[in-house]
């Protein structure tokens, strides 16, 4: 008899109860969850906020899903893990005995210490009950202030334009997410944000938020020499996330930004995994341990993770981290290394609006990389390459997306580009074209 | 000496397990818009769902993305409604010749 274990329903937890169930169809699997919800489309939140999508089309699960995969879901929240008695204390002081463990506490969001957070009216955006939350107090709300670089700060800002309340968006910074996008797309960004009716305050510093009876009545903040209050009865943070790893540090466990799992995912403690959000994972390319928060990545791991429960001695292969994500409207695709300054532990990267790391990032793409080509087309349209002498090593692809793919794969596969490094690098080519008849010759070859 | 078991990689999708009964299968020929069919990128996907939601015929779109399983005619209209509106670019529209 194995007894597994996992914490957290999240896309790692569920991702590795079905991999424990393929390869061990008798044992128990249970999965403790503090999150009233279960399962469902964390990214997805976003267009909760817009209105493109209802709450109950969230769930990509039936009970049947649930009931053939026989786990057993058990609402609690875990508060500590005994390693050598291979148990756990919950919240309401019960003792769950394990024999495999798996750590899929995602992250959270980080709060900002200004006073009057606790106020009625101050929002982040970490699960479906802060997306409820938020849709509820929006109905009261006509201004709203929202706080943050990064993805989830965007989704927040455009989320409650989308509603009908008027957002002023506050950047400490001079734009938006710098550590990542270039001038050039950050100016593409805030134009289109602009357009929605969000005002952007740049080198704007939260100093305060206002209340009344409890309640959020304003903020005030400092923009460089200068003073500034906005009312508002909303105020929403998006300022990075941090992974839930309390549970590890007092078991014990070796933790650093994250969770430090090796390529089958264990921990430093015997019959103890990590995956997702939580777990800072091997990078073979870097041969150092990195943070992503991404969807996919949570899933991949997740999965291998319950097969190495089940006694599998699989490896999860970091690949270049990949996100799609749409930003004032417009579909990115971020692949590889993009970023400009090499990232090393507490570092600043020089983007003042994103502490560490945010939802939808990777510490990779902020690892530098050599040549940079980049051309706008058509206004809104970008495309963004990160050259070595034989390789793409990373991309940004902003509006159109007919190169995504290729390009996807041109960088996993580690094509071969030096034929046409020299028109790449010319800027009187289209870095779209060329990039089409490289594409169509390559896979004619491949084919 | 023990000698370390060299690790393998696994490359099967997460969600294909449970496929038979997750998917609503209908052997209705609709009348198609064009002849061609839904390819999906499951590595994109992102499981929100504004795909299914916006299907006039209600094919469970979704179900099918994340697993990357393509969606043929025979149960869908080709009108591309989930492919305009999926925010992360997951699904394209192949056109037979
Ligand atoms: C608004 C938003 C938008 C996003 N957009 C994107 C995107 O566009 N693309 C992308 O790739 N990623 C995106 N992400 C990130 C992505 O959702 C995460 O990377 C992914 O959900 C991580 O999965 P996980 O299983 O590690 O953690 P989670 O999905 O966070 O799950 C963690 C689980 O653990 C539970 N838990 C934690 N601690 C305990 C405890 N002590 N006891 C019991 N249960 C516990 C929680 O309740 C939860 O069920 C977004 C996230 C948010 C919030």
């Amino acid at each position: 008899m194995t007894n597994y274990v996992i914490i957290g329903s999240g896309a790692a937890g569920i991702a590795a109860a079905g991999s424990i169930r393929r390869e061990d169809s008798r044992n128990k699997i249970q999965v403790i969850t503090d999150d009233p919800f279960g399962y469902y489309s964390r990214p997805g939140l976003a267009y909760l906020l817009t209105g493109e999508v209802p709450q109950e089309q969230l769930f990509p699960f039936n009970q049947e899903y649930y009931r053939e995969l026989n786990i057993q879901l058990v609402k609690g929240c875990v508060r500590f893990i005994l390693p050598d008695q291979h148990q756990l204390v919950t919240s309401n002081g019960s003792y769950i005995q394990y024999d495999r463990l798996l750590l899929s506490t995602g992250a959270s969001a980080n709060m900002s210490r200004v006073p009057g957070v606790e106020l009625e009216g101050v929002v982040k955006l970490d699960n479906l009950e802060d997306a409820v939350h938020i849709l509820k107090n929006a109905r009261k709300a006509r201004t709203a202030v929202v706080i943050g670089g990064g993805i989830t700060a965007l989704e927040l800002a455009e989320g409650l334009a989308a509603i009908g309340i008027q957002v002023h968006y506050f950047l400490r910074g001079e734009r938006y997410w710098s550590s990542v996008l270039d001038e050039i797309e950050s100016k593409i960004v805030e134009n289109r944000l602009i357009q929605d009716g969000i005002k952007i305050h740049y080198h704007t510093e939260l100093d305060e938020i206002l209340g009344k009876k409890g309640k959020v009545t304003g903020v005030r903040a400092s923009q460089q020499q200068k003073q500034v209050q906005v009312d508002c009865q909303m105020v929403a943070f998006a300022i990075g996330i941090k992974p839930r790893m309390d549970l590890a540090i007092k078991a014990g466990i070796n933790t650093q930004r994250g969770v430090i799992v090796d390529e089958g995912l264990h921990t430093s403690q015997a019959d103890i995994f990590a995956a997702g959000d939580v777990a800072q994972v091997y990078d073979r390319m870097s041969g150092e341990h990195v943070l992503d928060s991404l969807w996919r990545p949570a899933i991949e791991q997740g999965w291998i993770a319950g097969l190495n429960m089940t006694g599998g001695n699989y490896a999860y292969e970091k690949k270049y981290p990949f996100n799609v994500t749409r930003l004032g409207g417009l579909i990115t695709t971020i692949i590889g290394r993009v970023g400009k300054e090499v990232l090393e532990e507490n570092k600043p990267d020089g983007d003042a609006d994103v502490a560490g790391i945010m939802r939808g990032d990777s510490e990779v793409w902020r690892k530098q990389s050599l040549g940079i080509v980049a051309q706008t087309f058509q206004e809104s349209n970008r495309l963004r390459l990160y050259i070595t002498p034989t390789y793409i090593t990373g991309a940004i692809i902003m509006g159109d997306q007919t190169l995504s793919r290729p390009l996807q794969i041109l960088i996993r596969e580690q094509v071969d580009i030096s034929p046409i490094r020299k028109l790449l690098l010319s800027p009187q080519y289209s870095l779209m074209e060329t990039l089409l008849k490289f594409w169509e010759d390559y896979t004619k070859k491949n084919a | 000496m023990e000698m370390e078991k060299k690790m393998m990689i696994r490359k099967d999708n997460p969600y294909s397990n449970k496929l038979g009964t997750m998917l609503r299968e209908t052997s209705l020929k609709l009348d198609t818009l064009a002849s061609g069919y839904i390819l999906p990128d499951e590595k994109r996907c992102v499981q929100c769902g504004i795909c299914s939601f916006n299907c006039p015929i209600n094919v469970d779109v979704r179900s099918h993305a994340m697993r990357g399983m393509a969606i043929h005619e025979s149960k869908c209209l080709t009108c591309g409604e989930c492919v305009r509106r999926c925010p992360r670019g997951v699904l394209r529209f192949v056109i037979h010749d």
